[in-house]
C-alpha cells in the first residue's frame, strides 16, 4: 500500500508540472498585460514596472524562473496587491472555501447515499418516487437558484441564519446547503441504480440461499459493493464543487478563493491566476489520490494488486 | 437409499408477471425426493428447471415471480405457503443451494472465511471462534488445500473450481437435508467437473443428503443420479429411475434428448437434433406443448394435454402414445441405436 501511494505521489508531481507549464503558456496568450488599464503611466514607467516583475525577459526565461520558484514553494508576487505573496493571499482565503467544499461534499454524499439506499429498498414505492423527484430537482436546478431561495426564506423571511458574509458556523450553513444539493442528488441517483443492480447479482442470491434475511443482505452484502462505484464519482463531484464555490462565494459574499480568482482573471494578475489554477489542480489531483486510496480500502480486488 | 420421502412437490405452478402478461414458467409439476437420493432434472434451456428450484428455496424474484398453485411439502411445513421471513429459517439450514457460475456466486468484497462462517453463526448459533474452526473443517472437507490461510482471502484469489468448492462448503455448512445444485459443473472444465462431482457424491454418502441436480449433460446424469425428471415447457414430461429413462424412454422428447446427446466417437452430422423451438410460455398451447415438434404427434396432442401415464411403479410419462388406443410407436432407429450404444457403454463402465 505504501509503495502504491508513493508511486501515485510521483505521478501527481508530474501531472502538476505539466499543468503548470500548460497554464503558464496559455496565460501568456491571454490578451492584454497587467498594465492594460494603467494608461496614465508613461512608456518608461511601464518599462520599469515590467522589469521589476521580470516581464521584460523573454518568455522561456520567465518560464524557467517561475518553475524554479515553484519548486521552492514560491508562487510569486501578486500584481494587484502591492507586493503580497500569492501563497499568503491564497492562504488567507483557503479556509472558507475548503470548509464549504468539504462540508458540502461530506454531508451531500452521505445524505445522497442514504436517499438512494431508501429508494432502492422501497423500489417502486412512494419513497422511491419521492427520492427520485428530489434527485431530478437537485440535478436540474442550478445551485444559485437554491442560494437565492435559501437567502430569501431562511435568511430574510424566517431569519434563521445570517443572509451573507462570513464569521460563525451559522454563516456556513446556507452556502453549504446550496452547494450540497447537486452532489446529494447525483449520489442518490447513482446509489439507487447501483444498489438495485447489486441486489440482482448472483452472490446476493447465494447469501439469501444461506438464510440471510433481506435487511441483513442489503447491509452486509449489498452496501459495500454498491459503494464502490459511488466512490469513483466523488472525484468529479469534488471538482464540480470547486467550480460551484466560485458562484456561491459571490452570492453569499464569502471571502474565499473563488471570489479572488475572478478578480485575478479580470486584472491579468498572472501570478495570482497561476497560483489559483495550480492550487485547484493540486486539490483535484489530491482528491483523486484520496479516492483511489478509499477505493483500495473498500475493494479488496484493488488493494492486493499493489502489494501490501 | 431408504424409501423415506423427504420432499414432496405437488402440482406446483410458478408464474411471472411481465408487461406482456403472465409467463407460466412452471406448470403443474409434481415430484418427490427420497432421503439420500439424487434426482436429476434435465431439459432444454428455458424449460423451467431453475425456476422450479428457486420456488423450492423461496427465492423467486418477488413480487414478479410467484407460486401460483401447489404445495412444497417438507416435514410438517408447506413451503409454498410460507413468507420470505419464515423461509429464512429453512434456507441454508434444511435446504441449501449450489449455483451454476462460481465466478459470480461469491461476494467479491467479503473474505471467503466470513462467507462460510455466516451460515454457521446464524443457524448453528456458533460464536466466532467455533465458526472459524468449523469453517476450516468445511473447506478441508471440500478439499481446499491450506484451508486455514485461505479463510482470509477474497474470492478473486481463487480459481473457478476452488470457488465452486467454497460454494459447496457454504451449502454444506449446516448439514442440509436437501441440496439443490443448479448446473454446478457447467461452468467448469472437465477434470474439475469430475472432482466436484466426486466431492458431492462423497458428501451424500456420508450425510445421506438428498440432492436435486440440474444439468444439461446426460452423461453426468448417468453418473450421479438415481432418478431423472425430464422437463419441457414448464412441465415434467417423463420421470423415472435412471435405468428406466435410459433403457426404456417413452416420451418422444426424451428420445430427442437421448438422440442429441453427443458421444465421444461421433461425427457431427450424426447428431439428432430436435426440430423447432419450444413454445412461448406467455401463451402455452392447449394440448401437448411438444406436439408441434413431435413427428409422432397424434391429433389429440393438439387438443388435450396428456396425463401422466404409468409405465412402472416409478416410471411415468406424459404422452398420448402410451394410451391404450394409440398406435404402437417405437423410438426412431437412429435414436434406438444411440440408446443401445449408450447403454452398452454405460453398462461396461459400471
Ligand atoms: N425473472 C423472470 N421474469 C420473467 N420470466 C422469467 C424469469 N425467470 C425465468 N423466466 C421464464 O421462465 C422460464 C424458465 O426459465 P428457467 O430459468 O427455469 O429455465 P431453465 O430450464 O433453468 O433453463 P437453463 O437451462 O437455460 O438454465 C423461461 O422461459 C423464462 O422466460
Ligand atoms: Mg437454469
Amino acid at each position: 500500500m505504501a509503495r502504491y501511494i508513493a508511486t501515485r505521489i510521483v505521478y501527481m508531481a508530474i501531472t502538476l508540472f505539466i499543468i503548470a507549464s500548460v497554464t503558464f503558456f496559455l496565460m501568456k496568450l491571454m490578451p492584454g498585460t497587467p498594465l492594460s488599464s494603467a494608461d496614465r503611466l508613461s512608456e518608461s514607467q511601464q518599462q520599469i514596472v515590467l522589469e521589476q516583475y521580470g516581464l521584460d525577459k523573454p518568455v522561456p526565461l520567465q518560464y524557467v524562473d517561475y518553475m524554479l520558484g515553484l519548486v521552492q514553494g514560491n508562487l510569486g508576487i501578486s500584481f494587484q496587491f502591492d507586493n503580497r505573496e500569492v501563497t499568503e493571499i491564497l492562504g488567507n482565503r483557503i479556509g472558507p472555501s475548503l470548509q464549504l467544499g468539504i462540508q458540502a461534499l461530506f454531508i451531500g454524499s452521505i445524505l445522497g447515499a442514504l436517499l438512494g439506499l431508501v429508494a432502492a429498498i422501497f423500489h417502486n414505492g412512494i419513497l422511491d418516487f419521492g427520492s427520485t423527484l428530489l434527485a431530478v430537482i437537485g440535478t436540474s436546478i442550478p445551485s444559485f437558484i437554491f442560494a437565492g431561495l435559501l437567502q430569501y426564506f431562511l435568511g430574510v423571511q424566517w431569519q434563521l441564519f445570517p443572509v451573507a458574509t462570513w464569521g460563525t458556523f451559522a454563516h456556513t450553513i446556507m452556502p453549504t446547503i446550496a452547494l450540497l444539493i447537486f452532489p446529494m442528488a447525483i449520489c442518490a441517483r447513482f446509489m439507487r441504480t447501483e444498489m438495485l443492480e447489486v441486489l440482482n447479482k448472483d452472490y446476493i442470491t447465494t447469501a439469501r440461499a444461506k438464510g440471510v434475511g433481506w435487511t441483513a443482505v442489503i447491509f452486509k452484502h449489498g452496501l459495500r459493493n454498491a459503494l464502490i462505484p459511488l466512490i469513483t464519482i466523488l472525484g468529479p463531484l469534488a471538482v464540480s464543487l470547486l467550480t460551484g464555490t466560485l458562484v456561491i462565494e459571490q452570492i453569499f459574499a464569502v471571502p474565499g478563493i473563488g471570489e479572488q480568482f475572478v478578480t485575478a482573471v479580470t486584472t491579468n494578475d498572472y501570478p495570482m491566476i497561476m497560483g489559483t489554477t495550480l492550487f485547484f489542480s493540486f486539490l483535484f489531483v489530491l482528491i483523486i489520490l484520496i479516492i483511489d486510496i478509499l477505493y483500495g480500502i473498500i475493494d479488496p480486488r484493488i488493494r492486493l494488486d499493489g502489494g501490501k | 437409499m431408504s424409501n423415506e420421502t423427504i420432499l414432496d412437490v405437488k402440482n406446483l405452478s410458478v408464474s411471472f408477471k411481465t408487461p406482456n402478461g403472465e409467463v407460466q414458467a412452471v406448470r403443474d409439476v409434481s415430484f418427490s425426493v427420497g432421503k439420500g437420493e439424487t434426482l436429476a432434472i434435465v431439459g432444454e434451456s428455458g424449460s423451467g428447471k431453475s425456476v422450479t428450484t428457486k420456488a423450492l428455496m423461496g427465492l423467486l424474484p418477488a413480487p414478479k415471480g410467484y407460486i401460483k398453485n401447489g404445495n412444497i411439502l417438507y416435514g410438517n411445513e408447506d413451503f409454498a405457503k410460507l413468507s420470505d421471513k419464515q423461509m429464512t429459517k429453512y434456507r441454508g439450514k434444511d435446504f441449501a443451494m449450489i449455483f451454476q457460475d462460481p465466478m459470480t456466486s461469491l461476494n467479491p468484497t467479503m473474505k471467503v472465511g466470513t462467507q462460510v462462517m455466516e451460515g454457521l453463526r446464524m443457524h448453528r448459533g456458533m460464536n466466532k471462534e467455533e465458526a472459524k474452526k468449523e469453517a476450516v473443517r468445511l473447506l478441508e472437507l471440500v478439499r481446499i488445500p491450506d484451508a486455514e490461510a485461505r479463510m482470509n482471502q477474497y474470492p478473486h484469489q481463487f480459481s473457478g473450481g476452488m470457488r465452486q468448492r467454497v460454494v459447496i462448503a457454504i451449502a454444506l455448512a449446516c448439514d442440509p437435508k436437501v441440496l439443490i445444485a443448479d448446473e454446478p459443473t457447467t461452468a467448469l472444465d472437465v477434470t474439475i467437473q469430475a472432482q466436484i462431482l466426486d466431492i458431492m457424491k462423497d458428501i451424500q454418502e456420508e450425510f445421506e443428503t438428498s440432492i436435486i441436480f440440474i444439468t444439461h449433460d446426460l452423461g453426468v446424469v448417468a453418473n450421479v443420479a438415481d432418478r431423472v425428471a425430464v422437463m419441457y415447457a414448464g412441465k415434467i414430461v417423463e420421470i423415472g429411475s435412471v435405468d428406466e429413462l435410459f433403457y426404456n424412454p417413452k416420451h418422444p422428447y426424451t428420445w430427442g434428448l437421448l438422440g442429441s446427446m453427443p458421444t465421444v466417437d461421433q461425427r457431427e452430422e450424426e447428431l439428432f437434433a430436435i426440430p423447432g423451438t419450444p413454445p412461448d410460455l406467455l401463451h402455452p398451447p392447449k394440448g401437448d406443448a411438444f406436439a408441434p415438434r413431435n413427428r409422432y404427434a397424434l391429433k389429440i396432442d393438439y387438443e388435450e394435454q396428456p396425463p401422466m401415464f404409468q409405465v412402472s411403479d416409478t416410471h411415468y410419462a406424459a404422452t398420448w402414445l402410451l394410451h391404450e388406443n394409440s398406435p404402437d410407436v417405437q423410438p426412431p432407429a437412429s435414436v434406438q441405436q444411440r440408446i443401445d450404444e449408450m447403454n452398452g457403454k454405460w453398462e461396461a463402465g459400471k
